[in-house]
């Protein structure tokens, strides 16, 4: 099972965006809204990976933004091939993979929009949608069995 | 190493020229452009300058007016100098991205060469589109004539740059009158002019890679008022700088520049304000009716429309008797944009003053002397009656029955 802070850094979906928290005046705000990504130099942080990154509070990464998801993905380790096209067609850069092999699921940016489901070849998915409150085990456990190819009939 | 352009003490030069020159002699580094009857040339010459070698630049043509200030945005946000030039329509479809550039703090140069807005469709210059920019955040210089769209433009990325300013600015010119009108312009040489521009000095550049950022930033309503108060703020406090840069233009070129400019208003009982090609015109008509009929005339011309010297228009206006301005944009049902700043400016004098609005000069019709003068008899009339005598919303230059709106409470 998924461990839910899998590849976070300490400040990863630390902060809710609707939450009232440190709202700052007028003359605090940042000169024509532009956000800083990084705390300090950050000259070469491409190279670095997202959990040795030091992201800004005005950084995304930092705030929780999936309160609005009703369904989420659960990952099959068992199933997977690692072929890493949720990788490719995440929209959210959620699907987590260190040396081209999947690992998870950034819970704290994925939307459930589920494309990753869409796109995985695999059969059965290593990849399906439960309800967002559904237990990670208990899904993992009601994975369904591989689908077997219908004979065509001859008669069609 | 860009060539040499060869310059002389006084050139003859209309306002489209005298604004591209300023580019160059400021070594503009980006114009994205989508060029616009009467304010073509700007942008044409510009683009020759770079083709030419005169200057090391880059000129991006690009497919329409929303995304010239859209490209210019984006040059802007990663650390360049930065210029376009519009008109009327043009501007019109800029208009989404004005506010763009000023939310973002992004210190860009538009030469607007006035037009009106259709319909009917019309190439001549009225204020139309300089009003449709109004509230843009931008700030919005007046030139009278090309000698002053000279100047003016290279006070502007100065003005824009400035760390305590960091907006854009516009500098307006009347289309044709100004922007078609060869007259004497007296050049800086390139290095005085160079010299007082200065290099620009990006802040949060988007080449930095040391220090990426996020530009244009979605905030709703527990931050998009606090973002926008300061922007409100900026502007307001741009005047000290404006003043500064001024009064170091004046002693490097001689030529003195204030956000008001007064002529005759010493002793002056009654008063035409304006802005544009229509100062020069105000100036010889109170010269005039001051001989003819001894009427204590003087003008007042609006150099900076935003900020609005509010507290400025008052001092100078303050135990005047009435007030005449002009606003060259149809209202649209409403006092002319121009005469409710300037009444609400009086509404708070310790006199305050008779203040009526003149709609005048639409699609490039042409204000003449008389027509200013009749401006005059009018306020000396009402100064003399003691209360406005006509409506307060008249129209001059107009055929057809004379046409008002709305009458004073105060008589």
């Amino acid at each position: 099972m998924q461990d839910l802070n899998l590849l976070a850094n300490d400040n990863r979906g630390q902060s809710q965006l609707e939450a009232g928290f440190d709202l700052m005046g007028w003359d605090e705000v940042t000169q024509g809204s532009v956000l800083p990504s990084f705390d300090g130099d950050a000259t070469g942080i491409a190279n670095k990976k997202a959990e040795e990154r030091s992201y800004s509070g005005f950084n995304s990464y930092t705030a929780s933004v999936a309160s609005w998801r009703v369904q989420k993905p659960v990952f099959n380790r068992d199933i997977c091939i690692d072929c890493q096209n949720c990788w490719v067609w995440c929209p959210d850069s959620s699907i987590l993979s260190r040396d081209k092999q999947m690992l998870g699921i950034d819970y704290d940016h994925c939307k459930g929009c589920e494309v990753c489901v869409e796109v995985c070849p695999t059969n059965p998915k290593s990849l399906l949608m439960f309800n967002e409150h559904a237990d990670l085990e208990e899904s993992l456990a009601s994975w369904p069995e591989k689908k077997k190819k219908e004979k065509k009939s001859k008669e069609a | 190493m860009a060539v040499k352009f060869d310059l002389n003490e006084r050139e003859v030069w209309d306002g489209n020229y005298a604004a591209s020159q300023a580019l160059r002699q400021a070594d503009v580094d980006v114009v994205v452009a989508y060029p616009i009857t009467p304010s073509t040339p700007i942008v044409e010459n510009y683009g020759a300058y770079v083709g030419n070698g005169y200057i090391n630049g880059e000129f991006v043509m690009v497919e329409s007016e929303h995304a010239a200030m859209s490209g210019c945005i984006g040059a802007s946000a990663a650390g360049g100098r930065v210029s376009t030039a519009t008109s009327s329509q043009g501007f019109a479809l800029m208009v989404e991205v004005l506010y763009q550039a000023s939310g973002m703090r992004l210190p860009i140069v538009l030469n607007v060469v006035n037009r009106a807005l259709a319909a009917p469709l019309n190439v001549r210059g009225d204020h139309a589109d300089m009003y449709l920019g109004r509230d843009s955040g931008w700030i919005q210089m007046g030139a009278f004539n090309a000698q002053e769209a000279y100047d003016l433009a290279l006070c502007a990325f100065k003005i824009a740059e400035n760390h305590s300013v960091r907006l854009p600015v516009m500098v307006h010119q009347d289309g044709f009158i100004t922007s078609h009108t060869a007259q004497n312009v007296y050049p800086l040489t390139d290095e005085k002019a160079y010299g007082f521009v200065g290099d620009i000095v990006p802040v949060d550049d988007m080449l930095d890679f040391s220090r990426p950022v996020t530009y244009g930033a979605q905030t709703e309503e527990d931050w998009h008022f606090e973002h926008k108060a300061k922007q409100h703020k900026a502007i307001m406090d741009s005047k000290g700088v404006i003043d500064e840069v001024f009064a170091e233009f004046e002693k490097l070129s001689g030529r003195k520049y204030s956000r008001i400019e007064t002529y005759d208003m010493e002793d002056a009982d009654v008063v035409l304000i304006g802005l544009g090609t229509t100062v020069e015109t105000a100036r010889v008509a109170a010269k005039e009716i001051r001989k003819e009929k001894g009427i204590k005339a003087g003008v007042l011309a609006i150099r900076c429309f935003r900020p609005f010297p509010l507290d400025e228009v008052r001092e100078a206006l303050e135990g005047v008797k009435s007030i005449g301005v002009t606003d060259r944009s149809s209202p649209g049902g409403a006092m002319g944009a121009f005469y409710n700043e300037v009444a609400a400016a009086m509404a708070t004098s310790k006199s305050r003053p008779m203040v009526t609005d003149y709609i005048y000069g639409l699609g490039g019709r042409d204000l003449s002397i008389e027509n200013c003068k009749q401006i005059f008899i009018d306020q000396q009339a009402n100064a003399d009656a003691g209360h406005i005598t006509t409506d307060l919303q008249q129209f001059t230059g107009l055929r057809g029955p004379a046409l008002g709106f709305f009458k004073t409470g105060r008589s």
